[in-house]
């Protein structure tokens, strides 16, 4: 079992869903996430002061996968997210250690579904 | 010229007695002329409080990441279109010229002028307004804040897209020849107001004026990035904040109070009252029809079309407010309800991109208002209450009907026309739409460099 976490533009999320949903990923969760990497921020001004703004408006998507699904996600979700400009986003894999469905109490790879 | 018209003035003072010129030499003014430009300049007050309506209405309706944008281009259109009719707008349009244009004192008002005197009395170049005893600067400033509907109307059916540069530059266009031109052959003595087109308080001069402009605009500038599926299908773009859409709504209701009773440009009692009544009927009937209409044909009773319903009644009861019955009032409101749902799904069909519905609350139901005066005008009402005794088609007046269908198609042709050519223009030169990367993150960021809600977390994923 693996989680996977993708950090995308915002505008992406969309089309980043299509492309999961054509290769049967369903579930996943979705956050609002401020974050900077490679890319700079952009300057916003308020009445005349300059401001910084370094951390940009980024969506964190959470999908825990069995791992014959670990790949297919991870090209879905580039697919969706990419347009080759610097902040297009990442992409971590990391184990997951249980799952567990609050409905019926299933555990690991049942659980995930 | 002027030489024989003060002749014919000082004869006329002979004839009329003292009355005449009482209002013209320096003594108080009368009571009469008090109390009509208490009116003028409250009514004036309260259309000019719409502008905040159309500012609220217009960014509730809109995403988050346009709000300041939005908010920013209310604000400038008002002060655009005040300069622009100072300064050419109000001549082109009162001034005494020929049945298209006027000609005389053109520039920042500067015409001769006696007001308050009124008809016979009056010398001076705007004598088209001369029938309402109020001064000078009280017309202007009861005009401008028409003017400025006409100009913001634009505003929403752009929304989300359109450079803001462009924009102050096309409201100076509607303010200085297109919303003028038109109101001279209306309201400025020109060949429709001549061949009998009665237009009480803007249905056509500011509605449909308004709503054709802003029809070439939306074309032009095509549909938003996402509005379409990639099967062509429209999909929903929802407004970020429909308490401030109810709001600006309920203020544009309470203005309009001030713009068809306040047409009247006189404290008449029955007047104003009969068209306050006539107006509030047409809105709370097409709230009830809009709401039902989308109730049956959405599944649900939206509150966006129950808003756009208010502001569609109202801008249908516009032009014939003064010459209907409140019983037609009440059938005008529900049919320009009903009209107003099935337009906002029309223009969606046809690809034109209204994020607030600003085409079918005020070019449908302009054009529909105007007819309405040439189907259910009443001679007694219409002679009462606004000085004209025309009767539309179900009150046998055939001919009316004809006239204002000539008045829809001439005005229509005409801001059609001149907007592209404008559009045009600004598109060859300045462009008219933002980057697609300024229109994802936001108009907000991208042409301000601010956002209108700073440090909550919007999800601006559409």
């Amino acid at each position: 079992m693996k989680l996977i976490v993708a950090y995308i533009q915002p505008e992406k999320l969309n089309d980043v869903k299509q492309r999961l949903y054509r290769r049967e990923v369903y579930k996943m969760s979705v956050t609002n996430a401020l974050g900077c990497g490679q890319q700079r921020g952009y300057h916003e001004m308020y009445r005349g002061v300059d401001i910084e703004v370094n951390l940009l408006k980024k969506v964190r998507l959470e999908i825990a996968v069995n791992e014959d699904f670990v790949e297919p996600t991870i090209q879905a979700i580039i697919e969706g997210a990419r347009t080759g400009n610097i902040g297009d986003g990442k992409i971590f894999v990391v184990d997951l250690a249980e799952c567990i469905r609050i409905r019926t109490g299933e555990r690991g790879k049942v659980a995930i579904g | 010229m002027r030489r024989m018209l003060a002749y014919s003035a000082a004869a006329l003072a002979v004839v009329c007695g003292a009355a005449a010129v009482a209002a013209d030499d320096g003594s108080a003014p009368s009571l009469t002329v008090t109390l009509d430009t208490l009116w003028v300049v409250v009514a004036a007050m309260l259309v000019f409080f719409m502008n905040l309506g159309f500012a609220t209405v217009e960014s509730g309706f809109a995403r988050a990441k346009n709000c300041v944008n939005i908010l920013s281009k209310n604000f400038i259109v008002f002060a655009v279109s005040s300069l622009g009719f100072l300064f050419l707008g109000w001549g082109l349009m009162f001034g005494d010229g020929n049945g298209f244009i006027g000609l005389k004192g053109l520039w920042f008002l500067t015409g001769a002028d006696n007001s308050p005197a009124t008809g016979d009395a009056y010398q001076g170049v705007y004598s088209a307004i001369n029938w309402t005893g109020v001064p000078l600067l009280a017309k202007f400033f009861f005009q401008l804040v028409f003017c400025g509907t006409a100009a913001t109307i634009v505003s929403g059916a752009v929304a989300e897209r359109i450079k803001y540069l462009t924009f102050i530059v096309f409201s100076f266009a509607m303010a200085i020849y297109i919303y003028p031109i038109v109101g001279h052959w209306v309201w400025g003595g020109g060949w429709l107001a001549q061949l009998g087109f009665y237009d009480f308080a803007g249905s056509t001069v500011v509605h449909s004026v308004g709503g054709w402009a802003a029809l070439i605009g939306a074309i032009i500038l095509g549909p938003r990035i996402g509005k379409y599926g990639p099967d062509g299908k429209p999909r929903a773009i929802p407004g970020h904040n429909l308490s401030m859409a109810t709001l600006g709504a309920f203020i544009l209701w309470l203005g309009w109070f001030g713009f068809n009773p306040g047409s009247t440009m006189a404290a008449n009692p029955s007047a104003i009252a009969h068209i306050m009544v006539t107006t509030n009927t047409a809105a709370a009937a097409a709230i009830l029809s809009a709401t039902a209409t989308s109730w049956l044909l959405l599944g649900k009773p939206d509150l966006g079309m129950t808003i756009n319903g208010c502001l569609a009644g109202l801008v249908a009861i516009t032009a014939p407010c003064a010459y209907v019955s409140v019983a037609s009032s009440l059938i005008i409101g529900l049919v320009a309800g009903v009209l107003v749902v099935l337009a906002v799904l029309f223009f969606d069909r046809l690809r034109i991109d209204d994020p607030v519905g600003a085409l079918s609350v005020h070019l449908v139901n302009g054009v529909f208002g105007t007819l309405c005066v040439g189907l259910f005008a009443q001679k007694e009402i219409a002679e009462a209450v606004g000085g004209v005794a025309i009767s539309g088609l179900f009150f046998g007046g055939a001919r009316q009907f004809v006239v204002q269908l000539i008045g829809v198609a001439a005005s229509a042709a005409f801001v059609v026309g001149v907007s592209f050519l404008t559009w045009l223009v600004l598109k060859l030169t300045l462009g008219v739409r933002v980057s697609a990367q300024e229109e994802i993150r936001g108009l907000d960021i991208g042409e301000h460099g601010m956002e209108a809600y700073s440090g909550f977390q919007i999800f601006i994923t559409q």
